[in-house]
């Protein structure tokens, strides 16, 4: 799911990358997140920092000059993606893992436990769903987003096989969500957590496509119900003004 | 009340095995056929929706997907067996990040020369010679990466085995044994001396003999 040219970024920094306000830019800080803000996998990095209420320096990392294959940023990660976490002399990559250890670290801070680190069962319940959405949801979802946003820009035009193929993955695979969110609210159970916000990033572009809206959600009631919770909590509405299409 | 692991003689399911065994834990097995389609049934798709193996049931609690069971076990029997988290934060976001590299860059492109070179032609699809290549090429850049990674630490984590290093023994075994690259983990001197390390744990040996 993390993010170079190579494997290309799900998500196109066609409309130009803008910092999000929201982050300090002080040098001192601890928390270094390099990343590219319209990437799916720093989005979810930027969010779980917001959601925690963590203080990060955002450090831009240019996919299209190549930035992350130099050696500098190879030595932060050795497979040359974003996003990578730098806290203090700790480097950690991987989104699912960056996300864990935050949840982890700062679990004192903001106003969620996004692990459900009370309860061992729904904790495990958390990880189930992070990787169903690693697994089954990602996999359906990534070409689709490559092929509506990416391939135009690369010059291709969307290859509606793959786009249809992909669809039909998808479909199945949000029936299932269906049925899991008729028993509970949330993906993992009755609260919030992270195994919900690592799906916002490709939702929202998903959602942008025209005809999804009512593709996914015409006859997938808790599945919409479940979306405008997850999509209008305030951290992820913040990170979507960094996300957001130039007119 | 004893774990039942559903899914043997299949892969995935053997992480969920090594786990169990690294840290004491009683099981038991039952089988899915999936050539039969068992995977699919009704019953079992109360279990698993996605229609996949491993499931565990332990009492009253059901739980899948491998990676997620096998850190439930490793986080609830802290105090037994084998650490196989690390002993701080950092060293758990460590194993966490190893497990990642393994779910989204080594299994994918292994998953699929197990598929192309294992099951196909057992059920009499013809072996795409392309999506081999590419597969192969792809786990090969992997597998330059973790040379580099090993020739600083002894296992993926740091200096201490883990479940990043357990979650690719199943599958590597295929790798080296039926699919017939071996030479990929040997040409390799740091992943190969890994892999007799980690190959020859007895929880591995006691998995192949069930």
């Amino acid at each position: 799911m993390d993010s170079n040219l190579i494997f290309p970024p799900i998500f196109h920094p066609f409309f130009l990358p803008s910092i999000p306000k929201h982050c300090s830019y002080d040098i001192s800080m601890a928390l270094k997140l390099y990343g590219y803000p319209r990437s799916g996998s720093t989005a979810c990095v930027i969010t779980c920092l917001l959601e925690k209420q963590v203080e990060f320096e955002l450090i831009h990392v240019d996919l299209f000059s190549g930035q992350h294959k130099s050696p500098d940023f190879l030595a932060k990660h050795p497979f040359g993606l974003v996003p990578v976490l730098e806290d203090g002399e700790f480097t950690i990559f991987e989104t699912r893992a960056i996300t864990e250890y935050v949840c982890k670290k700062y679990a004192a801070n903001g106003t969620e436990d996004l692990l459900c680190s009370d309860d061992l069962r729904r904790s495990a319940l958390v990880r189930t769903w992070v990787e169903v959405e690693s697994n089954y949801f990602h996999p359906a979802m990534s070409p689709i987003i490559f092929q509506s946003f990416v391939a135009p820009l690369q010059g291709m035009s969307p290859d509606r096989k793959v786009i249809d193929e992909s669809l039909e993955k998808l479909v199945k695979v949000l029936d299932i969500y269906e049925a899991r969110l008729q028993e509970t609210k949330y993906l993992a159970g009755e609260s919030y957590s992270l195994a919900d916000l690592h799906h916002l990033p490709p939702m929202f572009y998903f959602l942008r496509i025209e005809g999804m809206q009512a593709k996914i959600f015409d006859q997938r009631s808790r599945l919409k119900a479940w979306w405008e919770d997850v999509s209008s909590r305030a951290a992820f509405k913040k990170v979507v003004e960094g996300m957001k299409l130039e007119n | 009340m004893v774990v039942k692991v559903y899914g043997t003689p299949f892969t995935a399911p053997k992480r969920v095995l090594l786990c169990l065994i690294e840290k004491g834990i009683e099981f038991e097995t039952v089988p899915v056929d999936l050539f039969k389609g068992e995977h699919k049934s009704p019953e079992y798709l109360k279990l698993q929706p996605f229609g996949s193996v491993p499931v565990v049931i332990d009492g009253d609690y059901t739980l899948y997907e491998s990676r997620a069971i096998i850190r439930y076990y490793a986080e609830k029997y802290r105090h037994q067996g084998t650490e196989l988290l690390g002993q701080t934060i950092e060293e758990r976001g460590l194993v966490e990040q190893w497990l990642e590299v393994e779910g989204q860059s080594y299994h994918p492109p292994l998953y699929q020369l197990v598929i192309h070179i294992v099951f196909n032609p057992l059920i009499g699809v013809p072996q795409d010679e392309k999506t081999i290549k590419d597969c192969e090429a792809k786990l090969a850049s992997v597998l330059d990466i973790y040379e580099e990674r090993l020739s600083k630490s002894k296992y993926l984590a740091g200096d201490f085995f883990s479940l990043a290093d357990l979650s690719h023994i199943p599958f590597t075994e295929l790798l080296v044994t039926k699919v017939g690259k071996e030479y990929m983990i040997r040409d390799r001197k740091h992943v190969s001396a890994w892999w007799d390390e980690i190959s020859s744990r007895p929880s591995w040996k006691k998995v192949t003999e069930i």
